[in-house]
């Protein structure tokens, strides 16, 4: 019992972290699973989302600043996708993962700029922001709402993928690409509606997030994105449930690093871990198997 | 067969016109000059986007790992060079570290690609085995563990912990570094050049195809991961001479991230092409856009956007545009030569035998 009462508080977090990583990740997986690409840019639009609520927070009343965060965020998105993805359509699958990370490149510079390069205070939302007392640790409200909500959305996000006509096409795409563009699918809008899903849950993560913190930095969404990713990769590249299984992981267990006493390889487990189930299983935990055809 | 030896030959005359311009210049412009940190920096850049270029370009292996190599080579350089007598002060916090002798600079180097070659045998034995974006993921994985055990304190007495490394060699001139380099990346262009180097091309193009040729996957990708990594070690030296100190926390991906930038706008597969970007991508980064970060006013009137980081944004706008328009970059899967010259004679021959 000692221990748990020891562990309890990191556990907590970990899974709030992993929420949050979560709803990263599943933008990464869809988008994987329908392009084949790496969006090396998913972690830059979450922390663009973290910055585009400080200013708007700064002259409009939260119930207009949320909305609008996330509305602008999902532009964003969708934007990227339409300049730096569909033009490279038919290019080679390097050259697109390399706009991808110039895209990334981009926007880090782009907010550097904006903001100056300086941190920027991150508004403090009533009521997720609030402290509370569970069992034996004090945390924030934010920490218990976050796994709640990210399977809430999941779930929503399931009966999507299953029950729409969209949902269809999307899978009907991911399954293969050049049939369903046979069958008439609209490619395109399919794949700006993944990015719009995408984007909608960074935004959605980016808030709770940066709720956690006091301030946000242009680079300080670079390791929660690579993080989601290995999460995405985790669980199986392709697959949801996965990708929220494999963020809850590593959530967990990067904070049980920290409780430990090994904050330094916190990230570095993260990476040790994706590794070591590559190798174990290429195409983690719920992933599709794949066929080298000549 | 003749041309193939004029073209050396022309090659050989240009390097040395080359050297004898730059000792030309160091005996000219005060050595404080921008153009000679440019120039620096930029040759140190060539021969990391070169030795990247061998695995992404030429081995088809979409590799994101080289500021891992970049940071071992560095590091290991600096804690061989170290003078025993500046110990005591860099290592303040871990009473003067565990090593106590230095190296020659020129050792230095050697060691730095020899410990980034050996990182990178270890580090392909599992993760070559993966496939293109799998092993991208793992492979920048593995550049961010390398980094954390850097920072590790445990290791503090060998690595300094998170603290800064400094007081080692540094450049005297500017001749050193272009010369290191230019031995360097001949090195790379003979092995390129020779059965392995076709082997790694073949590999690049059709990997199902090159086995049933007989080539070992295996150990050809191996062989192009151990050897860029090599050159990487030895270019993280370099970097830690010309900075004058290190730190494990600057060998971000971005880092990575900017090399493969620079490969891609040279052209993938393209030596010179990689030489080129290199030295446009620091110029223009470092020198020639800085105008952009300064606030400008043409009489009272004040042009706007210009300020601190506007430089890089323009930058990164122009890498876009080259990556969405100009895919195959400067040089695409060319090399620069100097054919045009001999052009008469090798078209003649091309002819015959064609």
């Amino acid at each position: 019992m000692e221990w748990l009462e020891r562990f309890f508080p990191y556990i907590l977090a970990g899974l709030s972290v992993g929420g949050q990583y979560a709803l990263i990740a599943i933008g990464y997986t869809m988008v994987y699973g329908i392009l084949r690409l790496i969006n090396f840019a998913h972690g830059d639009i979450f922390t663009v989302a973290g910055f585009i609520m400080v200013y708007m927070s700064a002259t409009m009343p939260l119930y207009i600043s949320i909305p609008l965060t996330i509305i602008l965020t999902v532009l964003l998105g969708f934007t990227v996708e339409r300049v730096a993805y569909k033009p490279l359509r038919e290019a080679p699958r390097m050259s697109i993962m390399i706009s991808a990370i110039g895209m990334s490149y981009l926007l880090q510079n782009l907010m550097w700029y904006v903001t100056g390069g300086l941190a920027k205070q991150y508004p403090v939302i009533p009521f997720i922001s609030d402290s509370i007392v569970v069992w034996v640790t004090t945390t924030k409200i934010v920490t218990l709402v976050t796994p709640v909500l990210t399977i809430v959305l999941v779930i929503l996000l399931q009966q999507l993928i299953h029950h729409t006509k969209l949902g269809m096409a999307m899978r009907a795409v991911s399954r293969d690409f050049e049939t369903a563009k046979l069958m008439g699918i609209q490619i395109n809008s399919v794949i700006s509606a993944t990015f719009i899903i995408g984007s909608f849950l960074a935004a959605v993560g980016s808030l709770l997030y940066f709720s956690n913190y006091p301030t946000v930095t242009p680079t300080v969404g670079a390791m929660p994105g690579l993080k989601a990713f290995v999460a995405a990769v985790f669980g199986g590249i392709g697959s949801i449930p996965g990708a929220v299984i494999g963020a809850l992981i590593i959530g967990v267990s990067e904070n049980l690093i920290k409780a430990l006493g090994y904050s330094t390889f916190s990230d570095a487990f993260t990476f040790a871990l994706l590794i070591f189930i590559l190798l174990a299983k290429p195409t983690g935990l719920f992933g599709e198997k794949i066929i080298d055809k000549v | 067969m003749k041309t193939n030896k004029l073209s050396w030959m022309i090659a050989f005359v240009l390097l040395a016109l080359m050297f004898a311009g730059l000792y030309v210049l160091e005996q000219t412009l005060p050595p404080t000059t921008m153009l000679f940190t440019i120039l620096k920096k930029s040759v140190i850049y060539a021969l990391i986007a070169v030795s990247m270029n061998l695995l992404n370009g030429f081995t088809g292996l979409f590799s994101l790992g080289q500021a891992g190599f970049m940071v071992v080579g560095a590091y290991t350089f600096a804690i061989l060079t170290i003078p025993v007598q500046h110990r005591a002060m860099v290592y303040q916090y871990y009473d003067g570290g565990i090593v106590q002798f230095a190296l020659p600079a020129a050792l230095g180097i050697l060691a730095a690609g020899a410990v980034a070659a050996v990182f990178a045998f270890l580090v392909g034995l599992p993760v070559l085995r993966l496939k293109s974006d799998y092993l991208a993921i793992a492979t920048l994985g593995f550049a961010e563990i390398i980094r954390a055990f850097i920072q590790y304190e445990g290791l503090g007495p060998l690595t300094n912990g998170s603290n800064l490394l400094r007081r080692f060699p540094t450049f005297t001139g500017i001749i050193p570094p272009f010369a290191i380099v230019a031995f360097c990346i001949f090195i790379i262009v003979m092995l390129i050049h020779s059965t392995y180097g076709r082997a790694l091309k073949a590999i690049r193009d059709d990997e199902t195809a090159a086995e049933a040729m007989g080539i070992n996957l295996f150990f050809h990708k191996q062989l192009s991961f151990v050897i860029s990594s090599f050159f990487a070690g030895v270019a993280g030296a370099l970097l830690a001479m010309y900075q004058g100190s290190i730190q494990a926390a600057s060998f971000k991906s971005s880092m990575t991230y900017e090399i493969l930038l620079i490969v891609v706008i040279g052209g993938m597969g393209s030596i010179s092409g990689s030489i080129l970007a290199s030295f446009l991508f620091i110029a223009s980064s470092e020198w020639w856009l800085r105008f952009l970060d300064n606030e400008l006013f043409i009489g009272t009137f004040k042009v706007p956007l210009l300020r601190s980081g506007f430089r890089v944004v323009v930058f990164s706008v122009i890498i876009m545009a080259v990556v969405l328009f100009y895919r195959r970059g400067i040089m695409g899967d060319r090399e620069f030569n100097l054919r045009f010259l001999t052009r008469g004679r090798s078209k003649a021959k091309e002819r015959k035998n064609g």
